[in-house]
């Protein structure tokens, strides 16, 4: 049997699949479902804190419309025993009994754009029995005053006030939108970061032309959305002291061999187990290990096999790529010009 | 140490109830229900009593279930009390006399309350404890928050102690809903004033197995009357036993109190004999009078019943010659006033047996009925009235009796109040949080050892852009005050729009400081100000600070919510605290107040704090510069002479000042007011696309306030039309040259947005517009002219209206407009339809609840009149009565329809139009041109008939109209239809009398604030329900359905209009009982009721509100009665809940449990869901027979 253990933010991991934040990890049962199908650890469906804290404003003010307004009733609702507002209190819960229910590294995921609670929050997770978290610090494009460099030192910020917080390890999980995305992922390394996560997707909303409306929605990934990930972590391979996951685009075994090829310490996946179920984990799994086994290669030998070297000029590399690339389609459908 | 709090009475007396008892049975009823529902909030805590055990309260369908609850609990040995006022205590009266009679121990707490008479009334009087006086139980009075609290304690002690039954009442509102500083009693003061031992006894006498008696027989001549005279030794003890527990209350205390105590000078000649809160107003005279030289008294009663005889006469000064008893009730017919009875009779008895050397002139007078004020200037009047040569033997004071003559004129310019207290005046309008804000100042000053604080706010009878002035106190000395502010040092004006109508400096006096809310900035506000306004600020030399508060709240991102802001102006301006600590204090306040709900809240209103002040400016008073506006006239110059008199003066806030003959002897008022107050409550208002419009008439049928009208008309009608008179094509075949407009009352708008909501139209370049939209009003002339010209296009010819579909019924005319109720209500849409379908021959009795508020709360009241001077006729008996209320009217109906067609056939040949006669006796009135066309034979024979004598013509000119089919409507909520009138809707269902019953089903009690009904789903949370309802809501349709007689629909507008309108079309013409279960939003379910249509959409798709009707007519003609009319669910019970506080509520205080109710909802919806399925799929037989068809 082939020893697929695997060192991710300094935890030990049974092996390189992980499952990444989604919707399975909403409950205990969902999380132990994921464990059970054979991950090597879970990251936990992401807590929204600012938009919980939202709703709890709404909420406030909605309770308040209607407050001393009328002889007859002075209020409508009764004062029901709560402690204070808690946005996170069910996601702590969640942490809690979730990491007490399985065998493998729970990691909670803290989703937000602004530097607000994070720190307490993030405090509270490791309590809770967080073994890390990961930070999706996720703006969703529409502000147009704010400056690419603004965008950079908010994320930076806000690592560094996590890390601050907590004496557990915190992945960042970033988007490919920067200008120079290899540039602030060494930034971030520099600043901390035990891991980065590449790439979150932004949910992004579609139209529906009969009904002249904007409509949002989630779709699942594809293996084709993971060759932009890929990409960056075969030029990133080699040049950080953080960890490498690789998220996005994992169909089947074949999709997480090449993301170790390309340098990634572990590969993760919602889309697949939605798809096919929890259990799908271990077949994934055991594919990279027959794989493995049939190639002759150890795990710590296939992982970053096809990176960019260390050595070569990754722009050079990548242009290479990109002349070949070009070639192959003149090739395919004629020329280009 | 004891715990010095600021709370309101109800709180006070609630307090120590729930700490001494064990059982609370409660029932909602104004204005005591918050002692209900502190006391079932403690009991959701886990609040233990003083006994370590927490309490059961448990709700009940009516206050006569919660007094039989009450006595069935006490026999079985708990301690137990309850909670009521007005029409509750009376329904509790069987009971209290069995209590009584059986020396059972239990206080009733009771903020006395008007009852209903000529009209209903929520306000405080002793009407309704004077209504129980001769039950048997004890009465015993509190005349402050302090004493609501203590003689709470007493009362309980007491009951244990004398074993007879103690009602113990305090002024409703005035007192219940006054706060004021108080000091609390701990819960080993409690156990010290309640011993074990009396709880042991109580508990003995319990009914058990294991020692068996047996208790409520039925009695004999034989002994029945011995019987009753058992107990008198009870009685005579009660009042030393009361007086003596009160004693050891004051050692355990200091506080003293007596049965009956005096107060002024030992040698008075002049005294007033009070009970309740009004002793505090005749205090202050009192002192003064004797400070110059006078020499009169005041006995306050505590005890009434038993009246305490020996202590009375012990009380008053033998000195006295001249006695003025006041009753704060009516006992029309009576030689007096029940305290004044007893009175005189113990005066009587005492001189007749040599106890009392002479009888003092004793007259008796009453005040202060339904809140009306009692102030010292009043009680002034009193004590000139007894130094008169011969004072009135019966006399009123604090109204205007031009009738009788009986009232006293007083100086209202008299101010008795201590110089040392700072008064303060807040106008508000309901949604700004102005009372809340003044609550927390009130706690904020009053949190001081050295300050004493005292708050009371008054409300308008309106649900929505409702005003409240908040009437506040401070000062260095204890604050018993229990009338309004007048002369105020300070005065806050927080819309703009309250000064433009309103005298707000009323309670001026020289020198007042005041705050203006002003979108004007410190320049301009000056030439903005009414006319009159300016003057009083010349006048009195009033200071004017100025502040853009909506600003402030805007950049804090608090909207519109401006209280906090003006909160803190308050306290820079009067300076009661130095500004940092007062900034700090107000910070705390906000933090207390929402730190649990929400941390954005906090920070926000922080923000806002910190802000404030450098938006406050003084403004600059100029000498002689006026403006030239006046205040804005609450009715138009056209309106009818009553409306431009009396109504006015109502809207005008000047109704204290109506004298009583201008009111109606007997409650009738004129119908269809609303229409002349322009309340113009919304600065966002509807605006029609004409050209987008495809004149579905779906926001017409939504409008919850009818200011959305259309009509048709010829093209050649409007060549003098105004500008900003919209007119489009009409949308339908074959009329070529017809115009359509749909209207909007702009100043009756409350920009609610359920017409947005409704509109089914998206212009293509548009898309985020509808063919109707909200939009700012700035030219109201110009649009109030549009709607004038409107006014004058004739309505629609009903006779040609489509009524089947939604389209057609936009061109009835609503005969149910501008009601008071909350913006985007959602029962208001189902009366507006009724009044347009069937208005015009209309009754309608309604239940006591939110529709009986709206639709019949004056000074103005919606139900309307048509050109033709016809209109629904509404009436409201009580609550718990209306189907049989209903049920009567059918049944006059019927024998007058029965008598006009006897006569009519009998003056067949004096009427000379046999033609006319048959026509009219065998119309069939079914479709709406039948029925224009029997009322126009019915007008025709009315003019025959003029000129006929006799006595038969007479009778059928008195009841000619029943000749035109009457249609019965039995109009209420779910309080009433699922609870307290659950058996009498039963039972009128059972009736097979031709009545249509709307229940307006909003899930809980909406007009008392939310308390859960039977009708309130599994899981929702509401008062008396906050862990969340723990049973399924009631099917009110399956159980109608079971009679077989009876035609049952459920509803909901905003999911299938055209099902609704077809619903109440069948109902109506149905020749037997009908039930409509009409699905109704409401700001109790705690979401922006703008989405409320969205909300039925979903209640319906999910299953938990299925849409059916059961019509008996199809069951005789061979099919299937029962029509499913909703598609099978397609949406889970959470998409439907989730966007609602009552389900969110619980989900964030128990999620586990809230989990697992929604499970059982979802569970009972699928279970539901499959029983309908299969209903619909039966055959005939299956179902029961209409045991009245002959088919």
């Amino acid at each position: 049997m082939i020893d697929l253990t695997t060192n991710y933010l300094g935890l030990a991991l049974r092996n390189p699949v992980v499952a990444s934040a989604g919707p399975l990890s909403q409950t205990v049962a969902g999380v132990k479902s994921l464990a059970d199908g054979g991950v090597g650890a879970v990251v936990l469906y992401s807590l929204f804190e600012e938009q919980l804290r939202r709703e709890a404003e709404a909420t406030a003010i909605l309770e308040d419309m209607y407050e001393e307004s009328h002889a007859e009733a002075i209020s409508y609702f009764p004062t029901v025993p709560r402690a204070a507002h808690d946005a996170s209190a069910t996601y702590l819960r969640l942490v809690e009994q979730a990491a007490a229910a399985i065998d493998v590294p729970l990691i909670a995921s803290l989703n937000g754009a602004s530097l607000g609670g994070w720190t307490q929050t993030a405090r509270r997770l490791a309590d809770a029995g967080a073994a890390a978290i990961e930070l999706n610090i996720y703006f969703v494009p529409g502000d147009l005053t704010m400056t690419g460099h603004a965008v950079e030192e908010r994320h930076l910020a806000i690592l560094a006030a996590v890390k601050g917080a907590v004496n557990i390890p915190v992945a960042v999980k970033l988007s490919p939108y920067f200008s120079s995305v290899g540039n602030m992922a060494l930034r971030l390394d520099a600043a901390g970061a035990d891991g980065l996560v590449l790439f979150n997707r932004f949910l992004q909303p579609d139209i529906d032309l009969d009904r002249l409306t904007v409509e949002s929605g989630v779709t699942l990934s594809s293996p084709v959305d993971a060759r932009l990930a890929r990409t960056w972590i075969s030029v990133l391979h080699g040049h950080l002291e953080a960890s490498i996951a690789a998220t996005t685009g994992v169909d089947t075994a074949d999709d997480v061999i090449k993301y170790i090829l390309a340098g990634a310490d572990v590969v993760m996946t919602t889309s697949s187990l939605i798809r096919r179920g929890p259990a799908y984990a271990q077949v994934l799994v055991e594919g990279l290990g027959q794989w493995l086994a049939a190639k002759g290669l150890s795990l710590s030998k296939a992982r970053g096999l096809l990176a960019v070297p260390a050595e070569a000029a990754a722009d050079a590399y990548e242009r290479e790529g990109y002349v070949s690339a070009l070639e192959k389609a003149k090739s395919t459908y004629g020329s280009l010009r | 140490m004891n715990e010095q709090a600021i709370i309101d009475g109800n709180e006070a007396a609630a307090d120590v109830a729930y700490r001494v008892s064990e059982l609370c049975s409660i029932y909602p009823i104004t204005p005591s229900s918050t002692m209900a529902e502190l006391a079932d909030e403690w009991s959701a805590h886990r609040r233990p009593n003083i006994f370590g055990q927490v309490p059961t309260v448990i709700e009940m369908q009516s206050e006569g279930g919660a007094a039989g609850a009450m006595h069935g609990a006490l026999q079985g040995g708990a301690l137990s009390t309850t909670f009521t006022a007005s029409q509750g205590l009376l329904l509790m009266i069987p009971n209290m006399y069995r209590i009584a009679g059986e020396l059972t121990s239990t206080v009733f707490h009771v903020a006395a309350r008007s009852l209903a008479t000529q009209g209903l009334s929520i306000f405080g009087d002793h009407q309704d404890v004077m209504a129980v006086r001769q039950t048997g139980v004890c009465l015993l009075s509190s005349a402050s928050v302090q004493e609501a609290h203590d003689m709470a304690a007493i009362s309980h002690s007491a009951t244990l102690r004398t074993r007879l039954p103690i009602v113990h009442f305090f002024d409703g509102f005035r007192t219940s809903h006054e706060l004021n500083t108080m000091v609390r009693l701990s819960d080993d003061e409690l156990r010290r004033i309640i011993p074990r031992e009396l709880v042991l006894e109580h508990r003995s006498r319990a009914l058990s197995p294991a020692n068996p008696f047996i208790r409520g027989t039925a009695q004999n001549p034989d002994t029945y009357f011995q019987s009753r005279e058992t107990s008198n030794l009870y009685y005579q003890w009660a009042p030393k036993v009361i007086a003596n527990e009160m004693e050891k209350f004051a050692e355990l205390t200091g506080r003293r109190y007596g049965l009956v105590e005096y107060h002024g000078a030992p040698d008075a000649d002049r005294a007033v004999v009070v009970m309740g809160s009004g002793i505090e107003a005749i205090l202050p005279v009192v002192e003064r009078m004797n400070a110059e030289g006078a020499r009169v008294g005041v006995l306050q009663i505590r005890l009434y019943r038993p009246f305490p005889t020996e202590a009375f006469l012990e009380a008053l000064p033998p000195s006295v010659t001249r006695l003025a008893v006041l009753d704060r009730t009516k006992e029309p017919g009576a030689s007096g006033e029940p305290l004044f009875l007893d009175v005189t009779s113990v005066l009587g008895e005492a001189v007749a047996g040599g106890a009392r050397e002479k009888l003092p002139v004793t007259i008796g007078g009453r005040y202060g009925l339904s809140s009306k004020e009692f102030t010292p200037a009043m009680a002034r009047a009193v004590f000139d009235e007894l130094a008169a040569e011969s004072p009135r033997p019966r006399f009123t004071v604090g109204i205007h009796d031009d009738v009788t003559n009986l009232s006293l004129d007083y100086d209202p310019a008299l101010d008795f109040e201590d110089p040392e207290t700072l008064r303060a005046v807040f106008y508000g309008l309901g949604s700004d949080g102005t009372v809340g804000a003044n609550k927390n100042t009130i706690k904020i000053l009053g949190s001081s050892a050295d300050t004493f604080a005292q708050g009371y706010f008054v409300y308008d009878s309106k649900k929505s852009g409702s005003r409240t002035v908040s009437h506040l106190r401070f000062g260095p000395n204890p604050i018993r005050a229990p009338y309004l502010v007048s002369q105020a040092g300070f005065i806050g004006c927080h819309h703009w729009s309250i000064l433009e109508r309103v005298d707000i400096l009323e309670f001026a006096r020289p020198g007042t400081v005041l705050l203006l809310n002003s979108p004007h900035g410190p320049e301009e506000t000056w030439h903005q100000l009414p006319v009159p306004m300016q003057r009083r600020i010349v006048e009195l030399g009033i200071r004017v600070y100025v502040i853009d508060a909506g600003k402030v709240a805007r950049a804090a991102g608090l909207g519109s919510r401006t209280n906090t802001i003006l909160q803190t102006c308050f306290f820079a301006i009067s300076g009661v605290l130095p500004r940092e600590q007062a900034i700090e204090r107000i910070k705390a306040a906000i933090t207390k107040t929402y730190a649990r709900k929400s941390a954005e809240v906090v920070r926000k209103n922080h923000d806002a704090v910190d802000s404030a002040l450098a938006e406050l400016h003084e403004m600059p008073v100029p000498i002689d510069d006026w403006s030239d506006r006046g205040l804005i006239p609450p009715v138009p110059e056209g309106a009818p002479k009553f409306v431009r008199t009396v109504t006015a003066e109502m809207l005008r806030g000047r109704g204290d000042d109506l004298p009583v003959s201008a009111l109606p002897v007997d409650g009738t008022y004129p119908s269809g007011t609303t229409k002349y107050e322009k309340r113009n409550i919304s600065e966002i208002v509807a605006e029609w696309d004409a050209e987008e419009c495809i004149q579905c008439g779906n926001c017409a049928f939504v409008c919850p306030h009818s200011v959305l009208r259309a009509k048709s008309y010829p093209a050649d009608a409007i060549g003098d039309a105004p500008e900003g008179f919209l007119s489009a094509p009409l949308n339908a075949a074959g009329l070529p040259q017809t115009r359509y407009t749909l209207q909007v009352y702009v100043e009756d708008c409350t920009g609610c947005g359920l017409c947005v909501e409704a509109c089914p139209v998206k212009p293509v370049d548009q898309p985020s517009r509808r063919a109707i939209n909200l939009t700012p009003l700035l030219d109201r002339e110009k649009e109030k002219r549009a709607v004038d010209y409107f006014e004058s296009i004739p309505v629609n010819d009903r006779s040609r209206v489509d009524f089947g579909t939604v389209r057609g019924t936009q061109f009835l005319e609503p005969l149910f407009e501008f009601s008071g109720a909350c913006s985007g209500c959602g029962e208001t849409p189902y009366l507006k339809l009724l009044s347009q379908l069937f208005g015009d021959r209309a009754t309608i009795a309604n239940a006591t609840g939110c529709s009986s508020i709206y639709g019949g709360n004056l000074p103005t009241t919606p139900w309307a009149k048509n050109a033709m001077g016809r209109g629904p006729a509404w009436s409201n008996s009580l609550f718990e009565d209306n189907a049989e209320f209903g049920l009567g009217m059918r049944l006059a109906a019927d024998l007058h329809e029965d008598l006009a067609r006897t006569r009519l056939d009998e003056l067949r040949g004096a009427i000379g139009d046999d033609t006319l006669v048959d026509q009219i006796l065998a119309a069939p009135q079914r479709l709406g041109s039948e029925l224009t066309e029997q009322m126009d034979r019915v007008n025709r024979l009315k003019a025959r008939l003029e000129g006929l004598a006799g006595p038969s013509v007479e009778d059928l000119r008195s009841v000619a109209d029943h000749l035109v089919r009457r249609s019965v409507w039995i109009v209420g909520g779910d309080g009433w239809a699922y609870d307290i009138g659950s058996s009498g809707v039963d039972h009128v269902l059972a009736s097979g009398r031709n009545v249509n019953i709307l229940v307006l089903d909003t899930e809980v009690y909406s007009n008392t604030g939310g308390q859960a009904s039977k009708s309130t789903p599994l899981g929702a949370v509401a008062k008396f329900a906050s862990g969340g309802k723990l049973t399924n809501k009631k099917d009110l349709a399956l159980q109608a359905m079971s009679y077989g007689s009876v035609y049952v629909a459920r509803v909901a507008m905003g999911a299938d209009p055209q099902q609704t309108l077809k619903a109440f079309r069948e109902a109506e013409a149905y020749d037997g009982p009908s039930l409509i279960i009409a699905y109704s939003h409401c700001i109790a379910h705690g979401y922006d009721i703008r989405k409320g249509l969205e909300q039925q959409y979903r209640a319906v798709n999910s299953g938990h509100w299925p849409l059916m009707r059961y019509n008996p007519v199809i069951r005789d003609a061979g099919g299937n009665p029962f029509l499913l009319d909703s598609p099978r669910p397609r949406l889970t019970l959470q998409q439907y809940q989730s966007a609602e506080l009552r389900y969110k509520v619980l989900k964030a205080a128990d999620p586990v449990e809230a989990d697992r109710l929604v499970a059982l909802a979802q569970d009972q919806v699928d279970r539901k869901w499959a029983e309908y399925e299969e209903l619909a799929n039966r055959g005939a037989h299956q179902f029961a027979a209409d045991p009245r068809s002959r088919a």
